[in-house]
């Protein structure tokens, strides 16, 4: 047998668990790591600016292609840079390894240089966590890391290699695990029979239907299963914040988003439902409002692969766990089955009531803000010109804020996988390293950034990575020279006081900037250029273009749903509610 | 309600962190929390007690399985189930008469006196919790230094048992 280094174990474990590519940062405790990894070629490595970026980078990749996406740091502050990006893969349920070199085991525990307990540090926002202590144990551990990760629920898993473990002068036998097998982990994938055929029989009887579908979906690649089953039933769909995507945003059965700037139809559907299949999603705080007056007429109906999200805040009337592929797959075959069908009477009346409120105050009928005019640029109006120019073939990231609630709103996402933003954790800064990792995977396509002044600043230095790794991303700034949704709260529960929501004249020049790294910068002030400049920023397929956007500075997101009120109880302009 | 939960853990580093760090991030109490090898040291049998509802306990319950070192978990109070707790009393016992009748109260509640000296007695009592209480509640009086409870292990009666 073959006899390496722990970092030659390490990098050749990477390669047989199918890691094309890592992201990380080299310190003292990985410089026998990066020393291997110099020394190979099957493993690419992408030096990033901060370790932060080298996380949500590895989970932009994730969530573009299903991979489990890699990031490698160095201890103390390397590691607890990839914190933030830790949590926002693990409320987002996004497979990821991240390792990190530690002090040498015989220095552990006696406060040495640059030393941090990332097992403990990590331990609330991991699936799993590994430290190794043996030169032995790099290939298996590495074997069951990408195991946690990419099963049952998914999500980060890191593995702590302290830097004796990784020594180029201790070699050992190399052999990688033919297969994972662990007692104390076998996660779920059938749903129970008799509930699948429980729920589709619910689903059958149902007069006013609603099918919410989430992030499950999504990471599960079920959309196809889903497509075909609300077709089959003719049932309106809405998608989470989280689902966008899974379900086809230009169809007729798609009602736009649910939740707390979701649409009136959608919100309002949920509201009077009878029967509500939520399938992939969590019945988060987000989508619900005030969970006492939450879908009072419901029946529930709720598919999740992780038991815990089971009636944890919502009482399911028919819980079923199993992963969402496998649990729509039966449906479709029982549905297939039975003779009963539909009441399509039901389901068409249901239908006359859904148009008749999309027509009323949907936000896709009819324009329900001020158009845009002059240098009032509306910010909703770039998320529409995004989608005209690109196609809606985009990969969209965007980072936390207004401006990601206008491209949740108005971009109209047909297939999974295209629209990657931080929903759970609600990370600014998540964009545009995000998008690093879906440019990788997806060289040809194009890849938008949508963010804001205040996001993109946080993580602004990844601009040289794309130029080290040919990264041609473009970043659609929406200018509102504020943390605007911040100043949207402070509009409307503080009186407008403008607590530290402003910047006054601070802001750099984002045009200059981005030349300075080497880029194209573009800024726009009227909305007659917008359309030209943004034609020309997509065409320079090979270049990061900046478009620094200046957008109307007053503008609020809408719907908004009312605090400590049903789903659909909202705001749907500054003056009007439901 | 209390709760009696028993989890069947791998014995690995870090798995007891787990569990106790999952009850302060979910807001959840321990009340009181035994654990130790089983006759195969690859697993650790631990024992939690805390407070909560049907929904809570089920929550816990599934939030304990969730976690990867985790094989099995039982909530011990959702069937007939035994528990004992073992504890250590230290009283003052200088004077003749309360020798005496710390005897005779340490009889009635079929515990030992473990260690002796002029001064002071060592009581060892095992029981349900209930019964401890009621014990420290009998000998409150004559001047405790110092208890020591094991915390509630638990194990369920009959044909049922937690084994891999
Ligand atoms: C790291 C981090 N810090 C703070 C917040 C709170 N926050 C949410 S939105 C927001 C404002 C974002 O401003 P900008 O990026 O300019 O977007 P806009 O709302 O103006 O479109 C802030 C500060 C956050 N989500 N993430
Ligand atoms: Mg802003």
């Amino acid at each position: 047998m073959e006899l390496l280094s722990g970092g030659e174990i390490l990098i050749r474990a990477l390669k047989d668990a199918g890691v094309k590519n890592v992201w990380g940062y080299p310190g003292g405790a990985a410089l026998h790591i990066y020393d291997a990894l110099y020394r190979q070629d099957d493993v690419y490595h992408l030096l990033v600016r901060h370790e932060q970026a080298a996380v949500h980078a590895a989970d932009g990749f994730s969530r573009a292609t299903g991979e489990v996406g890699t990031a490698l740091v160095t201890s103390g502050p390397g590691a607890t840079n990839a914190i933030t990006g830790i949590a926002t893969a693990y409320m987002d349920s996004i497979p990821m390894v991240v390792i990190s070199g530690q002090v040498p085991l015989t220095k552990i525990g006696q406060d040495a240089f640059q030393e941090t307990d990332m097992v403990g540090v990590s331990r609330p926002i991991v699936k799993h966590s590994f430290l190794v202590t043996r030169t032995e144990d790099i290939a298996g551990t590495i074997a069951k890391a990408y195991f946690i990760a990419a099963s049952g629920r998914p999500g980060p898993v890191v593995v702590d290699i302290p830097k004796d473990v990784t020594d180029p002068s201790h070699k050992v036998p190399y052999s990688y695990p033919a297969d994972v097998k662990m007692r104390s982990y076998q996660p779920t994938d059938k749903g129970h029979r008799g509930q699948i055929k429980r729920a589709v029989k619910t689903l059958i009887g149902a007069k006013r239907p609603v099918i919410y579908a989430g992030g499950g979906v999504v990471i599960d690649n079920a959309s196809d299963q889903l497509t075909e089953l609300a077709q089959a039933l003719n049932f309106p769909v809405t998608n989470t914040l989280m689902g966008l995507g899974c379900y086809p945003g230009t169809d007729r059965q798609y009602l736009g988003m649910l939740g707390m700037h979701g649409t009136f139809e959608a919100n309002t559907a949920m509201h009077h439902a009878d029967v509500i299949f939520a399938i992939g999603a969590r019945f988060d705080d987000r989508v619900t409002n005030d969970l006492e007056k939450f879908c009072p007429h419901a029946t529930i109906i709720h598919v999740d692969v992780d038991p815990t999200s089971v009636s944890k805040n919502i009482e399911a009337h028919i819980p079923i766990v199993g992963t969402c592929t496998s649990v729509l797959t039966e449906m479709l075959a029982i549905n297939k089955e039975l003779k009963s069908k539909p009441d399509v009477d039901a389901i068409a009346q249901w239908w006359a009531q859904l148009d008749q409120w999309r027509l009323d105050k949907g936000i896709y009928t009819a324009s329900r803000y001020e158009e845009s005019s002059g240098n009032c640029i509306k910010p909703q109006d770039v998320i529409k010109m995004l989608y005209k120019v690109t196609g809606g073939e985009a990969i969209v990231t965007s980072d936390v804020g207004q401006h990601q609630m206008f491209a949740a709103q108005y971009y109209l996402f047909d297939k999974p996988r295209t629209w990657i933003n931080s929903g759970g954790l609600g990370t600014m800064g998540f964009g545009l390293p995000a998008a690093m990792g879906c440019q990788l995977a997806f060289p040809d396509k194009d890849v938008a950034c949508v963010t804001g002044e205040g996001s993109i600043q946080m993580n602004i230095q990844e601009l040289s990575t794309c130029s080290q790794h040919n990264l041609p991303v473009k970043i659609i700034n929406l200018n509102n020279a504020a943390l605007g949704m911040v100043r949207q709260w402070q509009d409307m529960n503080y009186s407008s006081r403008y607590s530290e929501s402003v910047y006054e004249d601070s802001l750099p020049d984002f045009v200059k900037l981005t030349e300075s790294y080497g880029h194209v910068g573009m800024k726009i002030t009227h909305i007659d250029e917008l359309e030209e400049k943004m034609r020309e920023c997509f065409a320079m397929k090979d270049r990061v273009v900046f478009m620094d956007i200046d957008v109307d500075r007053s503008e609020h997101v809408y719907p908004m749903q009312m605090p400590g009120g049903s789903m659909r109880d909202l705001w749907l302009n500054k003056t009007e509610r439901t | 309600m209390k709760r009696i939960i028993s989890i069947l853990l791998e014995n690995e580093s870090g798995a007891l962190s787990r569990v106790v760090g999952l009850f302060s991030q979910r807001g959840y109490n321990i009340d009181t929390l035994t654990v130790a090898p089983t006759d195969d040291d690859t697993l650790s049998r631990l024992t939690l007690t805390t407070q909560g509802d049907d929904h809570m306990a089920e929550q816990i319950v599934k939030q304990l399985h969730k976690l990867i070192d985790t094989i099995k978990v039982v909530d011990l109070t959702v069937g007939s189930h035994i528990e004992r707790e073992l504890m250590l009393v230290k009283i003052k016992a200088v004077d003749h008469d309360i020798r005496i009748e710390l005897k005779s109260c340490v009889e009635i509640f079929r515990g030992h006196i473990i260690d002796v000296t002029p001064s002071t007695y060592t009581v060892q009592l095992a029981g349900d919790s209930d019964k401890l209480d009621a014990f420290i509640e009998a000998v409150r009086e004559m001047g405790i230094m110092e208890v020591v409870r094991s915390g509630i292990s638990g194990i369920s009666r009959g044909e049922k048992f937690l084994r891999v």
